[in-house]
């Protein structure tokens, strides 16, 4: 028993490390918000970002697992959030008062995820065939498309049951009722349920999931599809099969945070600034500065990257500018050769790492 | 009956008869060389066989199935492993990894079980892990299980490949060149392990190679290809003091 112990430590010990890092790292962030809030040491300002950021980590985690772990690119993430927000939330609001409220939430946040994972699967069918950068074509319309969709979605609903119409209200052709999905002017009145703690243990469950995937005999598969297509074959893998399945999950996930932004906001519309172009490039933006295939580095560069603005906001006109210093200064620290080196030097001049290192070895 | 039987394969791109009319029979066991000038088709034929290109005409069973045209996959799946001309391993996974992924289609769990973490889970990777290990260790590897693929020397990289290839569990194993870019030491050293592959795993083996020091040393049975045919087949002895080969080696 104690050498089974000894060589599960052995095997296990870097992965569950950083595991269990990367879950201390969240859970020590919440407790750390959660003090300051309750102390009432937080600005209105930042309170309105807690959210948000759970959001937005949640996407680049999910975006890293296409990115970084299947190797592909895909340029319409916000698209899938976009899926995920407008089915959540027109669940949501069609069945509010029926249901006790955290029932309905979390159906809301199935549907979301499922939705917007169905969407990627529909989409991958097609493009996880081929070979290059197509999914990134693909995937840049599609986000386009369902954003411009939204905006002339029309739906209500009276006794008669749901009337549907990509015209106007008026062909709704409805006697009395309520009209859900009012095209341009999206969705009102979603309830409010995304709260700091909800977006945390989302957070915390997206990383599981993908965590556990990485680490599984699925995500072996991924990733060796992703550094060799043909060995992979050769050794028996079903290419599209993981492809699909990868790429889903991501989308699902997205759809996910999707569910969380649209219970966070009174109204939602499908605009260019949440669900646009830029906002797919934004979280593009964390992944690679955090790391591509760093589940934590995308975190934490989500983290950073979205408080920073808001902190720098006292300088006014100089803040994007810092902002993209920061970018430039954390893609050299990241990807230059010779600082990737220095780096390592350094980490190995702290004792217990350069312990720990040698006794991996 | 012979474990593996190809007959009158051919395939053509554009208007290059690449493969044309081969055929071969390997018994069970059998150490068997595929030679020939550069150009020759000997890959192609390899990719034939594993399903990489689909052959025009011609019919290619393993074992009495017919595995003609099939994917890689389920080539894969029937039992056929390979290893590259140029090393095509997993180069961000771990040596551990490499091999695992190998042992893919062998131990299976689903990916539900693998995100639930249930307890199905642990037994079939620590039972993966002591597969694997076992592997490597055939190899000498297994002290660098935890390194990555892309950190091993050459000659380690070479064995790699060979042990995921294995971890598949193939009745037939092709190798690509497997001495190709190696320095004298490294070859005799490969020679032993390929001998050896073949008397633990009782395996048989059909390889592509140039150094015919390789070649002489180890197979019992040539087939000489030029311009996509076959030239003529027999024990090795025999072919390489053929003329005919002579003649394709080195010109007139």
């Amino acid at each position: 028993m104690k050498k089974f112990i000894a060589a599960y430590r052995n095997r296990f010990s870097k992965t569950t490390r950083q595991n269990t890092l990367t879950f201390g790292m969240v859970i020590f962030a919440y407790l750390f918000v959660e003090a300051v809030l309750r102390t009432g040491n937080m600005s209105s300002l930042l309170q309105g970002l807690l959210v948000p950021l759970c959001i937005y980590a949640i996407l680049a985690v999910s975006l890293n697992l296409t990115v970084g772990i299947l190797g592909e690119l895909s340029l319409g993430h916000a698209g899938f959030m976009c899926v995920g927000a407008f089915t959540g939330s027109f669940f949501s609001v069609c069945t509010a008062g029926t249901m006790p409220n955290l029932l309905r939430f979390i159906i809301a946040l199935l549907i979301g995820t499922l939705s917007a994972a169905f969407f990627g699967f529909i989409i991958g069918i097609p493009v996880l065939r081929l070979q290059g950068d197509y999914l990134a074509i693909v995937t840049l319309a599609f986000g386009e498309i369902i954003k411009n969709l939204v905006n002339v979605l029309y739906i209500g609903r009276d006794e008669s049951g749901f009337h549907f119409s990509l015209k106007d209200t008026m062909s709704l052709n409805m006697n009395g009722g309520e009209v859900i999905v009012n095209g341009p002017q999206g969705i009102s009145g979603t309830p409010k349920d995304s709260n700091f703690t909800i977006g945390i243990i989302l957070l915390i469950i997206t990383l599981i999931i993908v965590l556990n995937l990485i680490h599984s005999r699925t995500g072996r598969a991924v990733m060796a599809i992703r550094d060799n297509r043909i060995a992979a074959e050769s050794v028996g893998i079903n290419i599209t099969k993981y492809k699909l399945l990868a790429f889903s999950i991501s989308a699902g996930l997205a759809g996910l945070a999707g569910v969380i932004y649209a219970h966070n906001l009174a109204t939602l519309t499908a605009l260019p600034k949440n669900f646009g172009y830029n906002m797919s490039i934004i979280i593009l933006v964390f992944v690679v500065l955090g790391g591509i295939g760093n589940i934590r580095g995308s975190v934490i560069a989500a983290v950073v990257l979205t408080l920073l603005p808001e902190l720098l906001r006292g300088l006014n006109d100089y803040r994007m500018l810092i902002y993209s210093i920061v970018l430039i200064v954390m893609m050299l620290i990241n990807w230059s050769p010779k600082l990737v080196m220095y780096k390592e030097v350094l980490l190995n001049k702290i004792p217990f790492i350069a312990k720990r290192r040698k006794e991996e070895e | 009956m012979a474990l593996l039987e190809i007959k009158d394969l051919g395939i053509s791109f554009g208007g290059l008869k690449a493969v044309d009319d081969f055929n071969v029979e390997i018994e069970k066991g059998e150490l068997y060389g595929l030679i020939g000038p550069n150009g020759a088709g000997k890959t192609t034929v390899f990719n034939l066989l594993t399903g990489v290109y689909k052959p025009d005409s011609g019919t290619i069973k393993l074992d009495g199935r017919d595995i003609t045209g099939l994917k890689t996959a389920y080539v894969s799946k029937c039992g056929i492993a390979r290893t590259f001309q140029n090393i095509r391993l997993f180069k961000k996974l771990s040596v551990l990894d490499n091999v695992k992924v190998g042992l893919h289609n062998r131990f299976e769990y689903s990916t539900a079980t693998g995100i639930l973490r249930l307890p199905k889970y642990y037994r079939t990777e620590s039972e993966m892990d002591d597969e694997a290990f076992e592997l490597l260790k055939v190899f000498g590897l297994d002290g660098y299980a935890s390194h990555l693929a892309q950190n091993l020397p050459y000659g380690k990289q070479r064995k790699l490949e060979i042990a995921r290839a294995l971890a598949t569990k193939p009745i037939l194993l092709l190798l690509d060149e497997p001495a190709a870019g190696m320095n004298p030491n490294e070859t005799v050293e490969l020679m032993e392990t390929i001998r050896f592959v073949r008397e633990q795993f009782d395996m048989t083996i059909l390889l592509i190679e140039h150094d015919m020091r390789l070649v002489s040393g180890i197979c019992e049975k040539l087939t000489v290809m030029n311009f996509g045919q076959v030239l003529t087949f027999g024990n090795t002895d025999e072919v390489l003091n053929d003329p005919q080969v002579i003649t394709a080696y080195l010109g007139e």
